[in-house]
């Protein structure tokens, strides 16, 4: 054991291997609160985008459209280095959440995964029938009972493999944080590859947990799916 | 705070530099676009033809690709590509140093990470396509070749036309991203301007609107190609 153990250390892969798997929580914590709140504020936007006001909907929709124009990376960039270059925003209490790069990754993150999501769920919910919506409506439900108990249940459950792409592309996406100094997974590796120059290593060993953290995330999207979607489960015999 | 005044052409702004760096974007993405749909259709041929061996190097190429950040994807290439080029002259005898520009690097990087998306497009495209249609054919007595061209290529780019602008979109966006190996696209032009100028606001907000005029000028390009493409279905 101690041998293999040595044999273990001796291997570069292996000590990045370490090495990237104390970024994990970094990256696990940018997504922890991105994701949730990323998730309520897409239900909020895409109710407002389908809403009969104009205001809400047009100003909704060309939000969705400059996000989904721009790289993430623009947007990250946006925040970390411009809206740091505001003096207004330097004095004010903001900065004091603005100047950790922990946490303007977090803004960028969810602002991008709002839009996208929005767009997603404005899909599923124009995909429900005008019949049950009526029929709703005939049991005399008010209109947040119908979004809570018809609309929404319907929708969700239609957009769970495409809203689980999108939760693929946000792990994927913590990624470009490492560029405003942030230390997770694949800054450390870009770190370990500037300490030892063997690029392949390091990249591959950051590599090898993305595929695995993506790996749990298609398994829960995939468990979510045969859970709320019965109906479609394939029968065993 | 926003200097208007540093976006004029000539030596007093970077308004030319700037029309570059978006030539750059372009001409970057026209290329790895191009380069990932050649990969694509060798992936997608790979996928479909009956070999185990083929299949498994193809999945295994588009799960790993599209599991991995495109970021991460960019670093291993572009560190890790110059010592396999080299490696590999050196099979043929060259013990010379070679070093790839950030071009080719950056193009390279991309399409490798456009040709998956594009596969699975072009794969899906392909599978809806009517098997009649080919049975139709063969009983015309068309060659194997003149079946692609003529009876399935039109009806495969019919169909992958939307698909394949999203990939577009996604292509564009991801050259962002090569900025981090030097090459000077619009996203490394910002970096220097709002370096030298110490104005990141001015120079992030101008390279925010060049992408949304792209993407937006882009799609609409898209949108009336596939209306030409499936005219005989209106």
């Amino acid at each position: 054991m101690e041998y293999i153990l040595e044999n273990l250390n001796q291997s570069l892969l292996f000590r990045n291997f370490v090495e990237v798997l104390l970024g994990l929580d970094n990256t696990l914590l940018l997504l922890i609160i991105s994701l949730p709140v990323g998730f309520i504020l897409s239900l909020i936007f895409a109710i407002g985008r389908v809403s009969e006001n104009k205001l809400i909907s047009k100003t909704i929709a060309s939000y969705i459209f400059i996000i989904r124009g721009t790289p993430l990376l623009v947007q990250i960039y946006l925040i970390y280095f411009g809206l740091g270059s505001i003096v207004y925003i330097r004095e004010s209490f903001l900065w004091y959440l603005l100047r950790e790069p922990f946490w303007c990754g977090v803004l960028a993150l969810t602002i991008n995964t709002v839009a996208y999501g929005s767009e997603i769920f404005r899909g599923g919910i124009q995909s429900v029938t005008k019949g049950q919506i009526e029929s709703g409506l005939s049991l005399g439900f008010n209109k947040l009972m119908l979004l809570r108990k018809v609309i929404l249940p319907i929708a969700l459950r239609k957009v769970l493999p495409s809203y689980g792409n999108e939760l693929i592309l946000m792990v994927k996406a913590t990624s470009l944080v490492s560029l405003t100094t942030y230390m997770e997974m694949t800054g450390i590796a870009r770190k370990i590859m500037a300490k030892t120059f063997a690029p392949v290593e390091a990249f591959i060993a950051a590599g090898i947990l993305y595929l695995f953290l993506n790996f749990l995330m298609v398994q829960f999207v995939k468990y979510l799916e045969w859970k709320y979607n019965p109906h479609l489960r394939v029968s065993e015999s | 705070m926003f200097k208007f005044e540093k976006l004029v052409f000539g030596d007093l702004g970077w308004g030319d530099e700037f029309l570059f760096a978006t030539l750059m974007t372009i001409t970057v993405s026209i290329l790895s676009m191009g380069l990932g749909l050649c990969l694509a259709i060798i992936t997608v041929w790979a996928k479909l033809i009956t070999n185990k061996i083929t299949r498994l190097i193809a999945n295994f190429y588009t799960t790993v690709v599209r599991g991995v950040p495109e970021l991460l994807v960019i670093y291993l290439i572009f560190f890790g590509g110059n010592s396999v080029v080299m490696s590999v002259a050196k099979l043929f005898g060259y013990n010379g140093y070679i070093e790839l520009n950030a071009l080719t690097i950056g193009t390279i990087a991309i399409a490798f990470i456009s040709a998956t998306y594009s596969s699975e497009v072009l794969r899906a495209a392909y599978l809806a396509v009517n098997k009649g249609q080919v049975e139709a054919a063969k009983a015309l007595g068309l060659s194997k070749i003149q079946i692609f061209f003529r009876v399935i290529g039109p009806q495969i780019l019919r169909h992958a036309l939307p698909g394949i602008g999203n990939v577009w979109q996604i292509t564009l966006k991801d050259t962002s991203l090569i900025s981090v190996t030097g090459l000077v696209e619009i996203m490394r032009q910002t970096r220097i301007a709002s370096n030298v100028e110490h104005s990141p606001l001015t120079f992030l907000v101008t390279a925010a609107f060049l992408y949304l005029f792209l993407t937006t000028f882009s799609g609409k390009f898209f949108k009336v190609l596939e209306l030409n493409y499936s005219k005989g279905y209106n």
